[in-house]
C-alpha cells in the first residue's frame, strides 16, 4: 500500500480539486445523516402530535436536503473528473518518455507486451483509485465515525451493540488485504503475459500462417487464459469470503440492536422515533461498511499497479555522463578507432565469455572498413556500440578523438548516422520516415515535405525537400514516386506494408540524408536484387567518400564498397587488410567470402582464428 | 489424379505447359473487382490504392470496422449462453440474497407494530421470533453472498476465457492481408482494454444491474403491500429515472466508443516505439515521439474526461429525481400517519426501504457506465469477429492424392491465375505455370515485379483473384489447414522467433518432433553450432538473459523449423538475405539432401542460389519474361544473362 504514496508527485498539481472533491463528499455523505434525524423529528413531534400540517415543514426540509446531496455530489464528479483524466494521461506520459529512454538493454528484457499493460490497464486501475477508492475511504469513514457518534448519541447501548463487530471486521479485512495483494499481483502479471502472446502471434503472424501452426498458438494461449481464469477465480474466493463476513456480521449487529431496541420502546425507555431514527441511521451506515470490502480491493490492486509501474519508472534511464565534454581535440581527424573494447551484455550469466574481448579497429577518417565474420560473431553488436545503444563495458571507442562515453549521447547520434539490420519504419509518411535522419529534426516532427521553403536555418543546409531527393536517389528508392502519394504515403504499422527490400532502401536513405560524418550501415544491402544492389553500391561510394564508415557485410559484392576490410573472429579483430589481400591471406575470411575451403569444424564461432599467421594490422 | 515424375533434369520445365505470360491479360493497370468469396462487409481487400491519409473513407484508419446490426447484443448472448444454468444458478444465488437482506425493513416494522405492544403484553414470543429472523436473514445473506460471488465469477471468467479464445482465434484464422492493414497494436487493444471493460461489466456491472432490478423489484411490491399509495408513488418515480437512464445512453454511447478508439491510438503508437526502440535511439526520435504520444494521449485524456462528466450529469440528476420521490413519499405518509389513515409501524419500514430503494442509483449508474464502456468495446470487437477471412477455410476439405511412387515433391499449377493486390502496386496479369514435382524453381527480378506475390499464391496466404493454384490436382482452397501446411511450407525474410525456447521455435515446424529431430534439423542446416553455444543449449529463451539471436541465427533457426516440417512443397522467400556465404552454403546443401526431391520455388536476390535451380523464372512487372534452366538463360540474350554478369562481376570485385 505504501507504494500508492509515491502517486503523489501527480495529485500534487489537482491536490486543491481532489481534496475540495473529498471535502464536498464528506458534507453530502453527512448531509444524508441529518436525513433520519428530521424523520425522527416529524415522527416524534407532527406526526405523534396527530399536526398534519407540522408534517410540511419537514418534507420541505427533506427535499432541500435531498437537493443538496445531489448537487453536492454531481458537484463532487465534475470537480475531479478532467484532473483524473489529466492524472491518468500524465503518468501514461511520464511513462513513455521513460521508457523511450530506458537503454535499449532494457527493452531487451522486457515484453512490450508487458509495458503496455502498465500504460493501460494498471493506469486505468490507479485513475479509478484516486477517482473512488481514495475518496470514499475517507468520507466512509467520516461518515462511519460521525453515524457512530450521533447512534452513540442517541442510545449508547445501543450504539454499542451495533460498535462490536468493528474488531472482528477490521481483522478480517487486514488479513484479506494481504492476501488479495498476492493474488492481485498475480492476475496483473499474467495480464501482461497474455498481451505478451498476442502480440507475438500479430507480429509472427507469417511465421503462424506458414506452418499452420494458428491451434497451437491458439492453444498456447488458451492455457495462459485459463491460467487468469484460475486466478480471477482465486480472486473472486477472496472477495467473496470477505463480502460474506461484512453482509453477516453488520446485520446480525443491527439485528441485535432492533430486539433490544424494541425491548426499551416497550419498556418507555426509548421512544419510538428515536428506534425508527437509529435504525435508519444504523441502515444508511451499512453502504459505507459494505463498501469497505470492495474499496480495500480496489486500493489492493492500485497499490500493485502502481508497483508495476513504479517498477518500470525506477530503472534508471541513459545518462550522459558529463555534458560540456566532447569538444574535438585540435588536431587532425582521427576517424572511428576502437581500443580494448570488450562487451558482455549487461544481463548476460555472470562468467559467460563476453561477445567482444579486446576489439582493436582503427577506421582513419573518411575511409569505408567493412566489417566481416561469422554468423554470431558479434558484428552487429559491435555496431550498436558506437552510437551508444549499448555502453562498452571495457576499452574506449572514440570519434575524432573524443571518447564516446564523454559526449552527450543526443550529439553523438546525431553525428552517428545509422542503418540496422532490420529496417523499420514508423506510422508516419516516407518523407517523414527518411527526414527523421536528418541532425537537424532533434525536436518535433521532421518537417514534412513540401513545407520546405520556411527553413530558415541559417546554415547552409539544403532544403529538406532537396535532402529527401539526394536520400532517396542515392537508395535507389525511385519507387517511392509510383506509391499513391508519392513522399507524402503512410507507410509503417498503419499505413501501406512495403517490400523488404524497398524498407530497406528507405532505411538507407534516412542513414544518408543528414550526410553523416560517420556512418554505421547493418548488412545494408541484403534484401536488394543485384541490379538495384549495384545501382546502391555505385551511389553510395560517392557518399562513403568523404565519411567515415563501418559497414558490416555478409557478401563479397558489399565488402566492395570498403576501402578495408576488419574480420571480427573470437571476439576480435582477426585480421585487417584490402578483399584481396585476406582472400589471399586469411583462410576463415576466404572461407566465408567464397565458401572455398569449407571445414566444417571453421564454422564455430569463438574458435580461434585459423590463420594466426595472417598478418594482425589491427591497427 | 497422376502424379509427375520428379524431373530433376534441367530442361523439363520447359515441357511443363505453357508458362509465357497470358497473352490476353487483364489490363495491367486494372485493379480486379473484389474476388467473390468475399461477402458484403468483408475486408474489402483488394480495393484499389485509396488515398492513406488518416480519417477519410477507410474504416480501417477510422477503426471502426463495421459489424452487422445486432452484432454487440449476440456476442454478449453467445457468450453467456453455454453457461444458462450456471446464469440461472447465479440469478437464483442473487434473488435469495436479496430477500435476504431486503427482510430487514419488514422485521423493523413487524418489531414495531407488533413485537413491542407484544412485549408490553408480557409476550416474550414476536420480539424472539424477530431476533431470530434477523440472525438468520443476516447468516442467509453472508452465504449467499460468498455464493453468489463466486458463481458469477465462475459464469464471468468462463465467458471471458471465451472470448478471449474467440478474438485471438479470429485473428490467428483471419489472412495476412488483414494484418497487413489491421495494425497489431489495435489487436493487442482488442484482446486487452476491451475484454477488460467487458471484465468489469460482467465482474460488476452485471451484478449491480441484478442487485439494482432486484431491489426496485422487491422493494417496490414491498412498498406496494405495505401500502398501496406510498407504494405508487415509489414506482411513478421509475419514470423519469428511465427517462434519465435513456438519456445518459443516448449521450455516452459516442463519448464511450470516441475513448475506446483514443485509447487504441495511444496503445498502437505505444507498442510501434517499444517495438521500434533502437531505430527511435538511434535517430534521437524521442522528443518527435513524446510530442506525437503527447497529441493522441491527450485526446484520450479529453474523452476520458468526457465520461467522467456524462456519469456526474446522470448522478445528478437521478439523485435528485429519488430525494424528491422520498420527500413527496414522506410527506404524505407523515400526514396520513397524523391524520390517523397509516400506522406508525408501516411508514417507518416505508422510508426505511425508500432509502435502500434510491441507494443503488449510483450502482446502477456504475453499471450503466461499464456497460457503455463495455459496449463500445464489444462493438468493436464484434467489428473484427465479423470480418471474414478472405483466404477461408474450405467448408468440405479435401485431401491431397497420396504422394507417388516417384518422390516426396508434389506438383504444382497455377491455372490462369491472375492477382490484383490492394496496394494496385502488384499486379499479376493471368499468367500459367506449372512446376513439375521436384523440380526447384528460382524466380527472380527486381523488387514489385510480383516475386512474393506469387509465392504468397502458391503458400495460400492470398488466394488469387482468377483462375486457380493446383498442388497435384487439388486446388489449395479446397486444403485443410494441416493438410496444406504438410504440403506447402513457406520461409520468409523475417524470421520471427517466439517466447520460448529455440527448441520450441524449431518445433514450431513439426510439434510432436522429439528432441532428437530437432537437433537433427539444427545440424542439417548448420545451426547446432551456435544453438550448443547458448548459455543453455536447445533450452536457452530466446527472450531472456543470454538468449540474443543475431538475424543471420534466425534464418538458420527458420530453416531448421522449415526442415523439420518437411513438406512436399518449400517456398523461400528472400530467406537467405542476412545469412554469410557458409550459411547460405549450408542452406543449398541441406536442400541437395534433406530436402532433395521436394518441389521448391526459391526467391532470392542473390544468383548463387539461383545456379544451382532446375529452372529459372524471370520476372518483371507482374509477367513471367524468361523461363528455362540456368545454364541456358546466361546463355542467352536475355535480362537473366545480364543479372548474372553483373553478379560474377561483384564476386570477384
Amino acid at each position: 500500500m505504501r507504494s500508492l504514496l509515491r502517486l503523489w508527485p501527480y495529485v500534487r498539481p489537482v491536490r486543491v480539486r481532489l481534496f475540495s472533491a473529498a471535502f464536498v463528499a464528506v458534507v453530502a455523505s453527512c448531509l444524508s445523516l441529518v436525513i433520519p434525524l428530521v424523520l425522527k423529528w416529524m415522527v416524534d413531534g407532527p406526526v405523534a402530535d396527530r399536526d398534519p400540517g407540522g408534517v410540511w415543514l419537514g418534507a420541505l426540509a427533506l427535499l432541500l436536503l435531498g437537493i443538496a446531496e445531489a448537487v453536492l455530489f454531481g458537484f463532487r464528479r465534475w470537480l475531479v473528473a478532467r484532473p483524473l483524466a489529466g492524472v491518468e494521461a500524465a503518468m501514461r506520459a511520464d511513462l513513455f518518455r521513460h521508457l523511450q529512454r530506458l537503454p535499449v538493454a532494457f527493452h531487451d528484457r522486457w515484453a512490450s507486451g508487458q509495458l503496455l499493460s502498465r500504460g493501460t490497464t494498471d493506469l486505468m486501475l490507479l485513475r479509478m483509485f484516486l477517482a473512488f477508492p481514495l475518496t470514499f475511504l475517507l468520507v466512509n469513514g467520516t461518515t462511519l465515525l460521525v453515524g457512530f457518534a450521533l447512534l452513540l448519541a442517541q442510545d449508547w447501548t445501543l450504539g454499542l451493540v451495533l460498535l462490536a463487530p468493528v474488531v472482528p471486521l477490521v481483522i478480517a479485512c487486514s488479513m484479506f488485504e494481504a492476501r488479495y495483494s498476492v493474488v492481485a499481483r498475480r492476475s496483473q502479471d499474467q495480464v501482461g503475459d497474455l498481451a505478451t502472446v498476442v502480440e507475438e502471434s500479430v507480429l509472427g503472424i507469417r511465421v503462424v500462417k506458414g506452418f499452420g501452426r494458428h491451434r497451437s498458438q491458439a492453444e498456447a494461449f488458451r492455457g495462459l487464459a485459463a491460467r487468469l481464469r484460475g486466478t480471477e477465480l482465486g480472486k473472486a474466493r477472496l472477495l467473496g469470503g470477505i463480502w460474506g463476513l461484512i453482509t453477516f456480521v453488520p446485520e446480525l449487529a443491527i439485528g441485535a440492536a432492533l430486539v433490544l431496541g424494541a425491548v426499551q420502546v416497550a419498556d418507555g425507555d426509548l421512544s419510538a422515533g428515536t428506534l425508527v431514527a437509529f435504525l435508519s441511521t444504523a441502515l444508511a451506515l451499512r453502504w459505507p461498511v459494505d463498501s469497505i470490502g470492495f474499496l480495500l480491493a480496489m486500493s489492493q490492486e492500485a497499490a500493485t499497479a502502481a508497483d508495476r509501474y513504479f517498477e518500470v519508472l525506477d530503472e534508471a534511464p541513459e545518462e550522459d555522463a558529463h555534458a560540456g565534454g566532447g569538444e574535438r581535440p585540435p588536431g587532425p581527424r582521427d576517424g572511428l578507432r576502437f581500443s580494448g573494447v570488450v562487451f558482455r551484455y549487461p544481463d548476460a550469466p555472470e562468467g559467460s565469455a563476453p561477445v567482444l574481448d579486446g576489439v582493436d579497429l582503427h577506421v582513419r577518417p573518411g575511409e569505408t572498413m567493412a566489417l566481416v565474420g561469422g554468423t554470431g560473431s558479434g558484428k552487429t553488436t559491435l555496431t550498436a556500440l558506437v552510437p551508444r545503444l549499448y555502453d562498452a563495458t571495457a576499452g574506449r571507442i572514440t570519434l575524432d578523438g573524443r571518447d564516446v562515453s564523454s559526449l552527450p549521447r543526443e550529439r553523438l547520434r546525431a553525428e552517428v548516422a545509422m542503418a540496422f539490420e532490420e529496417p523499420t519504419l514508423f506510422s508516419a509518411s516516407v518523407g517523414e520516415n527518411v527526414l527523421m535522419g536528418a541532425a537537424e529534426a532533434p525536436g518535433g516532427p521532421a518537417a514534412p515535405p513540401g513545407a520546405d521553403a520556411g527553413a530558415a536555418d541559417a546554415e547552409a543546409r539544403p532544403a529538406p525537400q532537396d535532402a529527401l531527393r539526394r536520400a532517396l536517389d542515392i537508395a535507389q528508392a525511385g519507387f517511392v514516386d509510383t506509391l499513391p502519394q508519392g513522399a507524402d504515403t503512410q507507410v509503417g504499422e498503419q499505413g501501406l506494408s512495403l517490400s523488404g527490400g524497398q524498407r530497406q532502401r528507405l532505411a538507407l536513405a534516412r542513414a544518408v540524408v543528414g550526410r553523416p560524418r560517420f556512418l554505421v550501415l547493418d548488412d545494408p544491402l541484403s534484401a536488394l536484387d543485384v541490379h538495384t544492389e549495384a545501382l546502391v553500391e555505385s551511389a553510395l561510394r560517392r557518399v562513403l567518400a568523404d565519411t567515415t564508415a563501418l559497414v558490416v557485410a555478409h557478401r563479397p559484392s558489399t565488402v566492395m564498397l570498403a576501402d578495408r576490410v576488419a574480420l571480427l573472429s573470437g571476439g576480435r579483430i582477426a585480421a585487417v587488410g584490402t578483399h584481396q589481400e585476406l582472400l589471399r591471406t586469411h583462410a576463415e575470411y576466404a572461407w566465408l567470402m567464397s565458401g572455398a575451403d569449407g571445414a566444417p569444424g571453421r564454422r564455430l564461432t569463438g574458435a580461434p582464428p585459423a590463420a594466426e599467421d595472417a598478418e594482425r594490422t589491427a591497427r | 489424379m497422376t502424379t509427375q515424375p520428379p524431373m530433376k533434369q534441367a530442361g523439363d520445365g520447359r515441357a511443363a505447359g505453357p508458362s509465357r505470360p497470358d497473352p490476353a491479360p487483364v489490363a495491367a493497370g486494372t485493379a480486379p473487382s473484389p474476388s467473390a468469396e468475399g461477402p458484403a462487409g468483408g475486408p474489402g481487400g483488394r480495393v484499389p490504392p485509396a488515398p492513406a491519409g488518416p480519417g477519410d473513407g477507410d474504416p480501417f484508419d477510422r477503426d471502426a470496422l463495421p459489424a452487422p446490426a445486432g452484432a454487440t447484443g449476440a456476442l454478449l448472448r453467445s457468450l453467456l449462453a453455454p453457461h444458462r444454468a450456471r446464469v440461472a444458478l447465479t440469478a437464483l444465488l442473487l434473488l435469495l440474497q436479496q430477500a435476504a437482506v431486503q427482510a430487514g425493513p419488514l422485521l423493523v416494522a413487524y418489531a414495531i407494530d407488533r413485537g413491542v405492544p407484544a412485549y408490553r403484553a408480557g409476550d416474550l414470543g414476536p420480539l424472539v421470533a424477530v431476533g431470530a429472523g434477523y440472525a438468520v436473514c443476516a447468516l442467509a445473506g453472508g452465504v449467499l453472498q460468498y455464493a453468489f460471488i463466486r458463481s458469477s465469477a465462475r459464469v464471468n471468467q468462463d465467458a471471458l476465457l471465451d472470448l478471449r479464445g474467440r478474438i485471438f482465434r479470429h485473428a490467428q484464422a483471419l489472412s495476412v492481408d488483414f494484418h497487413e492493414r489491421y495494425t497489431s497494436g489495435r489487436l493487442i487493444s482488442r484482446s486487452t482494454t476491451d475484454v477488460e471493460s467487458l471484465q468489469e461489466l460482467l465482474s460488476e456491472g452485471l451484478q449491480e444491474l441484478m442487485a439494482v432490478v432486484l431491489s426496485f423489484v422487491y422493494i417496490s411490491a414491498m412498498l406496494l403491500w405495505l401500502d398501496l399509495g406510498l407504494g405508487s408513488v415509489a414506482v411513478a418515480s421509475f419514470v423519469p429515472l428511465y427517462l434519465l437512464v435513456r438519456l445518459y445512453r443516448r449521450r455516452a454511447g459516442h463519448v464511450f466508443a470516441s475513448r475506446s478508439t483514443a485509447i487504441a491510438a495511444v496503445i498502437v503508437k505505444f507498442a510501434e516505439t517499444m517495438n521500434g526502440i533502437r531505430p527511435v535511439r538511434a535517430f534521437r526520435r524521442e522528443r518527435a515521439n513524446d510530442e506525437a504520444f503527447r497529441v493522441l494521449n491527450r485526446r484520450h485524456e479529453r474523452s476520458n474526461g468526457d465520461t467522467l462528466l456524462e456519469m456526474a450529469r446522470y448522478v445528478v440528476g437521478s439523485r435528485l429525481v429519488a430525494n424528491t420521490a422520498v420527500a413527496a413519499i414522506v410527506l404524505w405518509g407523515a400526514w396520513r400517519v397524523a391524520s390517523g389513515t397509516l400506522a406508525l409501524g408501516v411508514l417507518a419500514a416505508a422510508v426505511l426501504y425508500l432509502r435502500r430503494l434510491y441507494d443503488p442509483i449510483d450502482r446502477l449508474g456504475m453499471f450503466l457506465n461499464s456497460y457503455e464502456s463495455a459496449a463500445a468495446s464489444l462493438g468493436k470487437i464484434a467489428g473484427l469477429l465479423a470480418q471474414q477471412p478472405s483466404v477461408p477455410e474450405p467448408v468440405r476439405p479435401r485431401p491431397l492424392p497420396a504422394r507417388g511412387s516417384g518422390g516426396p515433391g508434389r506438383e504444382v499449377v497455377f491455372e490462369r491465375v491472375g492477382f490484383g493486390y490492394r496496394t494496385g502496386g502488384e499486379v499479376l496479369p493471368r499468367f500459367d505455370l506449372r512446376i513439375p514435382a521436384g523440380q526447384t524453381v528460382a524466380v527472380v527480378g527486381s523488387t514489385g515485379a510480383g516475386k512474393s506475390t506469387l509465392a504468397k499464391l502458391l503458400a495460400r496466404f492470398y488466394d488469387p483473384s482468377a483462375g486457380r493454384v493446383l498442388l497435384d490436382g487439388t486446388d489449395l482452397r479446397d486444403l485443410a489447414v494441416p493438410e496444406l501446411r504438410r504440403g506447402v511450407v513457406m520461409v520468409t525474410q523475417e524470421a520471427f522467433l517466439f517466447s520460448g525456447t529455440v527448441a520450441d521455435n524449431i518445433a514450431l515446424g513439426r510439434p510432436d518432433a522429439g528432441r532428437a529431430e530437432i537437433e537433427q534439423a539444427a545440424k542439417a542446416i548448420g545451426a547446432h553450432e551456435f544453438i550448443a553455444a547458448l548459455p543453455e543449449g536447445y533450452d536457452t529463451d530466446v527472450r531472456k538473459r543470454g538468449g540474443r539471436i543475431s538475424a543471420g541465427q534466425r534464418q538458420l533457426v527458420a530453416f531448421a523449423r522449415a526442415l523439420l516440417a518437411d513438406p512436399a512443397v518449400l517456398i523461400l522467400d528472400e530467406a537467405t538475405s542476412s545469412l554469410d556465404i557458409p550459411g547460405e552454403r549450408a542452406v543449398q546443401q541441406a536442400m541437395d539432401t534433406v530436402l532433395r526431391g521436394r518441389t521448391a520455388m526459391v526467391i532470392a536476390h542473390r544468383l548463387s542460389t539461383v545456379e544451382v535451380a532446375d529452372r529459372v523464372l524471370v520476372m518483371e512487372a507482374g509477367r513471367i519474361v524468361e523461363d528455362g534452366p540456368p545454364a541456358e538463360l546466361i546463355a542467352g540474350p536475355g535480362r537473366f544473362a545480364g543479372l548474372h554478369s553483373a553478379w560474377r562481376e561483384s564476386l570477384s570485385g
